[in-house]
Order: C-alpha cells, then structure tokens, then sequence
C-alpha cells in the first residue's frame, strides 16, 4: 500500500566527506583550475548551455563537492569558447579533456 | 612661540599626524587613552600586502616623535569651543588651548561573542582576526590546535550586518582573511583551508595578486556563503553550516579552528567627544566629515580635524596618508589669515 509519504533526499554537502580524486587530479593536471573565481564567463558564452545545462563554472564546483558530471560533460562540443573569454586564463577546454579521460 | 595642535588619539594616525604637524613647526600635544602608542597596529603581527612587521610601522612613526608632548593614559575631560579655537581638558588635569584639534580617535573592534551564533567564547576553538595576530605574534593560544585538518575563516563578522548594528563594509577584513589564512596554510601545510565569504572586496594594489596566490599557490578554499551557525561536536570540533551559493546547496563541515573577522565600528569615545563640539557622526557612528569627496578631514567645526578610521574603515596606508593631509590642512588653516 503507498500512503504517499517519502524521505526526500538530503541535498546538503558535507564537505569532509566528499571524494576529491579527480579534482585532485585535475588541479595537478591543470593547477590554474584552483583560480575560478565562479564569474560564469564560460557558461554564458557556451553554445551548448541553453540546451544542456552545460557549464564550466558549474562543472568545476560539482566536481569540489563530490557531484556527477558525467552528464555534463557529454554535452560540451569542445569549442573552445570558454578558453578563449576566461578572465582567469584557464584552459577550461583541456580541463573538459581531461575529465573526460578520467572517466573513460 | 611655536603654535600648539591637539591631537587625540595616540594610534597610527595620531603618530603621523603628530610627526608631520612636528615637521612643519607646530608644537603637537598627542593624548593618548591606553599606556602605549601604535593603538591597533602595535597588536597586530604583519601587514598586507608585503608582510611588512607591524612593529617596524609603529617604530618608524615613533622615531619621529622626538619634540612632540605626549600624554599616555589620559583622557578628553572636556572641549569647549572658544572664539577662535578649543579649551582641551585632559584627564590628568592639564588644559590646553589650541586654534586646532585633530581627532584621530580611530576604531573598536567588533565583539565578535554578539554573534552568539558563532560561539565566539562559548567554543574552544572559536578565535577572532585579532587573537589570531597576537598569536603569530608569539603569545600562546591554547584554543589554537597544534595539528589542525580543517581550517575556517568567516568574514564579514559584524559587517554588512543590520542586527549587528554595522551596515558597513569595514573594507580592510577580506584582505587580511586572505593574508591571514596564507599564514595559517604556512604553518600548518596539511591542513585544509576554508575562507567563508558573501563578496570578495579586493580593491588595492597587489591585493588580487595576493588572492590569485591565495587560491594556486597555496590552494585555499574560498567558499561563497555566510556562515549561518557553529555547533560543537562531540570530538570537541566544530560544526560549521553554511550555504554554498553557488550551486545552491547546504554545506557542513567540521572544523577544527574557526576564525572570525571581525569588523571595524567607531570608537564610541569619538562620538562623545565629538558631541561636546557639536560635531556630527554618520548613522554609521563614524564622525562626519565635511564632505566625503574634497574634505575628508575636515569637520563641519572650524579649527577640528580628523584623520584615520574616526570617520570610517581604512587600510594603513590609506590612514597615514590621511593623517598628513590632516597636517597639511592644519597647517593651511592656521596660516590663513582671520
């Protein structure tokens, strides 16, 4: 019988227990990620984000708290774009490379 | 005979003031509250943006005091206007009449146990920017661990705050969070670093360069959210709760030292002296200058000046730089002729 009760899932971070090898990895791969400032440059230039959700500022802190991206990254059609109008100089398109090797 | 100026306050601006008004040949009076000069400065460890030792400031400034009359623990009894100029009477009972009084009062720290939910001296491991200094200082801190994993700073802490009583950004905190937390990641490489912010205001010369270090060099936190509450654990740690703003979700974490930046509010004996001259203060309690562009230092009172934060939040440099326009207006005010 369902009475229509639930849990809902808890959506809070506990940060200490967050698993952060693979940015671990990407910030010895490309130690300039540790520099986003969360301006959303990048997403707001994307061509894939109206459609997709996808976003590169979003892409770097889901991976700080443990989230999936694997979704995500199978959205980015790898234009570049983002590199080219990031305040910071990062390499966010090799950023999205390497992600994505990490999970092949 | 050499024409005398009061200043009151015997802090970095007060010091300046003095050594500048000595330089162009006036015969300064520096009364100061507390048994020592240097005021903030003299507790604090180093300064942003070279790590320059705070002691080295306040040296330098009292070098040049040699010929100025300074007055330690002593207070303002009582100023009355005159015709032309001020009746100062000091607490040790000596009164001086000036043509032109200098208010270099400067600021309070916020106490940081009115944001109770903090637990700034209710936890043990709750400390304050200050506390911090005075430990790299060398004073020991039994709050502070000796092999900390997670480290956090909140800024912001009696700042921007309505129920705080401080609407105000007090400006100068986010930098020496950022310094603040570098020290930290020096002395304990291990552990992590967490810097708690709602903005990041970093509007000096190096400063960005500072936080960019901050951030890859060496690989501090900075987590935008205010910290909502602390509670301690049964480990004896702390349970910090804030928001992640920036995906949107709750955040805990454990902590094992908690750091509060605490802001800058008026002196509030700025505000009660300077209502025995009938000089105003903002809502902010800070002292009204007569106007915030061309007259920083000057008061709606002919003959009262100001210089450091009695009128507002400042950097050091910007309150020694503030302190020679002070004596240069003195200066220029007591040479015009009446």
């Amino acid at each position: 019988m369902d009475f229509g009760f639930g849990l809902s899932p808890s959506s809070a971070v506990t940060l200490d227990r967050v698993d952060l090898s693979l940015y671990r990895k990407l910030e010895e791969l490309n130690p300039d990620i540790r520099t986003c400032i969360a301006c959303g440059s990048c997403s707001a230039t994307c061509m894939a984000a109206e459609y997709s959700g996808m976003s590169v500022r979003k892409l770097i802190l889901n991976i700080q708290r443990g989230a999936d991206v694997s979704k995500m990254l199978s959205c980015c059609m790898l234009c570049g774009k983002c590199t080219m109008v990031c305040p910071r100089g990062i390499n966010t398109r090799k950023v999205i490379l390497d992600c994505c090797r990490y999970f092949k | 005979m050499k024409e005398s100026v009061v200043i009151i306050g015997g802090g970095i601006a007060g010091m300046e003031t003095a050594a500048s008004l000595l330089e162009l040949g006036y015969s300064p009076i520096l009364v100061e509250q507390s048994d020592h000069l240097g005021g903030h400065v003299a507790s604090w460890y180093r300064l942003f943006p070279d790590m320059t030792p705070a002691s080295e400031v306040v040296a330098s400034l009292k070098s040049r005091l040699d010929g100025v009359t300074v007055f330690l623990e002593t207070g303002i009894q009582f100023i009355n206007r005159l015709r032309d100029g001020y009746n100062v009477m000091l607490s040790n009972g000596v009164s001086i009449v000036a043509k032109a009084v200098v208010m270099a009062t400067g600021f309070k720290l916020f106490e940081a146990a009115k944001k109770e939910e903090y637990g700034y001296g209710i936890y043990d491991r709750v400390i304050t920017n200050r506390d911090l200094e005075k430990w790299f200082s060398g004073i020991p801190d039994e709050r502070i661990p000796s092999a900390p994993w997670n480290i956090g700073f909140v800024h912001c802490v009696g700042s921007r705050d309505v129920k705080a009583g401080n609407t105000q950004c007090s400006k100068v905190c986010c930098m020496t969070a950022i310094k603040q937390a570098i020290e930290m990641k020096e002395k304990f490489p291990d552990a992590e670093v967490y810097c708690f912010y709602m903005d990041l205001r970093l509007f000096g010369k190096k400063y960005e360069d500072f936080y960019i270090s901050a951030q890859k060099d060496y690989g501090i936190h900075f987590l935008r959210g205010r910290v909502s509450e602390v509670s301690e654990t049964i480990d004896g740690r702390l349970l910090v709760k804030a928001e992640d703003t920036l995906s949107g979700r709750p955040v805990k974490i454990n902590m094992d030292l908690l750091v509060l930046m605490s802001g800058m509010l008026c002196n509030p004996a700025a505000a009660s002296i300077a209502s025995m001259v009938k000089a105003g203060a903002d809502d902010s309690g800070f002292l009204r200058s007569r106007d915030n562009v061309t007259g920083v230092v000057e008061s709606e009172r002919k003959g009262l000046f100001f210089a450091g934060a009695c009128t507002g939040a400042k950097t050091v440099p910007e309150t020694i730089a503030e302190a020679r326009s002070a004596a240069l207006s003195v200066h220029n005010y007591l040479r015009r002729p009446r």
